[in-house]
């Protein structure tokens, strides 16, 4: 991003008030470089959009497993744009790490726009499915205690076992199965990986694709 | 419309593209091309290589000389696997080149088919863009595409793989123009804000350093980054591969960054009040240990490719964009000043470093030759006006840091990958990306035998590449890393040699050894005076070391000038 000094579009940062107190825009860069730097390990989002290519899934994956980061979560499946696909990527890393990844995947050619966030920026969720045992949850009245207390509901039961689906952030859902898991009942576990939303007033991807038709239609 | 085979449409989608050469090596799956191939000889001239590394080096060279897309075409299997060493070379250093590949058909693809490789999940992490072609109605958009993305931008290879059935079809063939990708956007526009704050930093600046990479030649961007320089006074320094962004002897031009570069730039790089990189990626042989690198400076990095920012060196400023346009928008909005005491302060290293080394390089007067002086020897007998292309290793160092340029797109060398064997191949390209000029090639005794078939090549086309072979009868440059850091152990880099002159001789080409001081110039005479090829293998001492040298790992500013062995 340029420097323009005119840093007016967010309060938090605290550089438009670091500029009135005389500050250099290189110095504060510096500064914000080197509390990057130091930044600790978490766990980012990459949302990522591309043309709708086979092939495309292996290179992005590449991206992060040449750089050593381990994915943690995947989602991948057609956006509300037409044509375009959207990733829902989770990896734990440095903020350098998590720009670098960014870039190098929105370097690949059919990749339209790639974006890291962290927790606060997007709405989460994700699902998880769980089949327990009937004969457990009917002995144990504790097992309905915590589908309930979780809001998690049961979609099918038969005499072997029920099926309980739980939708929420991780940790939610982590609590649910940990609990279950107590009670001995648990027969699967599967879960879906993260999908999110942007918190913010505009769409990157609809703005770009805009710019990109622009420059399209001046060639 | 006339319907034609995918083989055939595939010629004329080249042609459409501009292609007028093509390096290959033909084969089982690619038979039904160069089946077409057969009836375009006169419109695509097809040389054959012998092996297919000899053909994307080949196309490597005549790219960067050219500026063109250089364009290989080679087999399924094998065939392709052998051109990968070409491709990632190609990636790293940023050439245009289009690779094809053959493939087998599609109904075949998948089963372990006879000489089938997965060449498009082998590439992709190596090239810019690989896609397989399945049908014959995409060749002509896919070889448009390949071309418009090889060559804009941040240029690179890209591979087509040619499915066998895409070849045999036949198709309604129609030219097809790719300009735009949505996805894609090689020449952003500029940010009038970044531009106006490099132009303040730099006015601001009081000891700026510019480091000049191969972006400027990529953008053919020379004149106005000589405009950029001489604005605002700025010494500068440039890496291996741009080195023939300006003329070696230009009053700025103050030499080579890094490792084995000169001792002025890389002192003065820890030095200045504001480092300018332009063009070139912050490797780390050029950086030395990132930890001391320029953190007096405040540093500001153009580039075209935006993943390059902030990648190995935090900068302050970034201006994205085509560096002929942002250089030419900064340089409109600089001071006209003079650095005078600033450039003044460059010569007493450059002092130190000609007396300690240069001197002793260029004009020994006893013992064996060393490669410094017959590099300044032959490059002074061009005219400082040929094509320098080396292998890698100790005769890419010396080559680089002794020959000199007055022109531009004169260095073909392979800087990120360095990669053995490249020499010849890429010698070969270069004469044939340019005809008119003289093509001089330092090889070592080790890279000429990784790809020595390729006299082959040079006998059937008469391709004129003058061979400088620096025989030291070592795998010099990992022997001098054994000796400075390995105790003195030289483990396999010692060779046995056989007769170059005879092998030469066998290919038909011209050869000479020189072994004496007195014999050098008259040799390099003989050489440049005999038309077509010419082998000159001269007899270099053995356990010479490239200095200056900053030793892996180590401060930018603590070059070691001397060396002496315990």
């Amino acid at each position: 991003m340029a420097f323009g000094g005119q840093c007016g579009e967010c309060t938090e940062c605290g550089k438009c008030e670091r500029l009135l107190k005389g500050q250099s825009e290189v110095d504060i860069n510096k500064e914000e470089n080197k509390m990057e730097q130091d930044n600790s390990v978490r766990l980012y989002t990459f949302i990522i959009y591309s043309e709708n290519v086979p092939g495309l899934l292996s290179q992005i994956t590449a991206v992060f497993t040449r750089r050593q980061v381990n994915i943690e979560s995947l989602n991948v499946c057609a956006s509300s744009t037409p044509g375009a696909h959207k990733y829902t990527i989770t990896a734990y890393c440095n903020r350098a790490m998590a720009d670098m990844l960014t870039k190098q995947i929105e370097k690949k050619i059919d990749v339209l726009q790639a974006n890291v966030f962290t927790d606060d920026d997007i709405f989460i969720n994700e699902t998880c499915l769980l089949k327990i045992s009937t004969s457990i949850m009917l002995e144990n009245k504790d097992v309905c205690r915590m589908v309930r207390l979780h809001q998690a509901h049961i979609v099918e039961v038969n005499t072997t076992y029920a099926t309980i689906e739980k939708t929420g952030i991780t940790s939610d859902i982590l609590s649910l199965y940990d609990s279950l898991k107590s009670l001995g009942c648990v027969l699967q576990f599967v879960r879906s990986g993260r999908i999110c939303i942007t918190k913010g007033y505009t769409e990157h991807l609809d703005e770009y694709l805009a710019d990109r038709e622009k420059k399209r239609n001046s060639k | 419309m006339e319907k034609i085979t995918g083989a055939e449409a595939m010629m004329r989608a080249l042609e459409n593209e501009g292609v007028d050469i093509l390096f290959g090596y033909p084969g089982g799956s690619i038979m039904p091309t160069y089946d077409a191939l057969y009836d375009h000889n006169k419109t695509l001239n097809h040389i054959l290589v012998r092996h297919e590394q000899g053909a994307v080096h080949a196309a490597q060279g005549y790219a960067r000389v050219s500026g063109k897309v250089g364009c290989a075409i080679v087999t399924s299997g094998p065939g392709a696997t052998n051109t990968i060493t070409g491709i990632a070379d190609a990636m790293i250093d940023s050439t245009p080149m289009v690779v094809i590949t053959g493939q087998v058909g599609v109904a075949m693809l998948g089963t372990d088919a006879f000489q089938e490789v997965d060449v498009v999940g082998v590439t992709s992490p190596i090239s810019k863009w690989s896609y397989q072609i399945r049908r014959a109605e995409d060749i002509a958009w896919a070889v448009a595409r390949a071309f418009y993305i090889a060559k804009s931008g941040r240029p690179g290879p890209v591979v087509l793989d040619f499915a066998k059935n895409a070849q045999t079809s036949m198709v309604e063939y129609e030219p097809a123009n790719v300009d735009f990708i949505r996805s894609y956007d090689p020449d952003p526009d500029l940010d009038e804000g970044e531009i106006r704050e490099a132009a303040k930093m730099i006015n601001e600046s009081v000891k700026p350093f510019v480091l000049v990479g191969q972006g400027v030649e990529l953008g053919n961007a020379r004149e106005e980054l000589k405009a950029f320089l001489e604005k605002a006074d700025m010494p500068c320094g440039t890496t291996f591969l741009g080195l023939s962004a300006i003329e070696s002897d230009h009053r700025l031009n103050k030499g080579i960054l890094g490792m084995h570069g000169n001792l002025g730039p890389n002192v003065m790089t820890n030095k200045c009040d504001l480092l300018i990189a332009v063009g070139m990626r912050f490797d780390d042989r050029v950086t030395g240990n990132l930890a001391t690198y320029a953190k007096q400076a405040k540093i500001i990095h153009f580039d075209i490719d935006r993943s390059e920012f902030n990648k190995n060196v935090k900068v302050n400023l970034s201006v994205h964009g085509d560096c002929k346009k942002s250089l030419a928008a900064v340089t409109k909005l600089l001071d006209k000043v003079t650095h005078t005491s600033w450039i003044e302060g460059f010569k007493p290293y450059e002092e130190k470093e000609y007396q300690k080394v240069i001197d002793k390089a260029l004009h020994p007067t006893e013992g064996p030759l060393l490669m410094g002086e017959v590099v300044r020897k032959v490059s002074e007998a061009t005219n400082n006006a040929a094509i320098m292309v080396t292998d890698v290793g100790q005769n890419q160092l010396f080559a680089c840091r002794y020959f000199k340029f007055t022109k531009a797109r004169s260095v073909v060398t392979s800087g990120g990958l360095g990669t053995m064997g490249y020499g010849i191949p890429a010698a070969i390209g270069a004469t044939f990306g340019a005809p008119d000029r003289t093509v001089c090639l330092f090889v070592g005794d080790g890279g000429l035998q990784m790809t020595l078939q390729e006299f082959g090549t040079i006998m059937e086309q008469g391709a004129p590449v003058k061979i400088i072979l620096l025989n030291n009868n070592y795998l010099g440059n990992v022997r001098q890393w054994q000796e400075m850091f390995f105790s003195h152990r030289y483990s396999f880099t010692p060779m046995l040699n056989p007769n170059y002159e005879l092998i030469a001789k066998g290919y038909g080409i011209p050869a000479r050894t020189v072994v004496e001081r007195s014999d050098l110039d008259n040799a390099i005479k003989e050489m440049l005076a005999t038309p077509g090829p010419y082998l000159l293998q001269c007899a270099i001492m053995e356990e010479d070391n490239v200095m200056p040298m900053v030793p892996p790992g180590a401060n930018i500013d603590e070059m070691i000038l001397e060396y002496k062995s315990e």
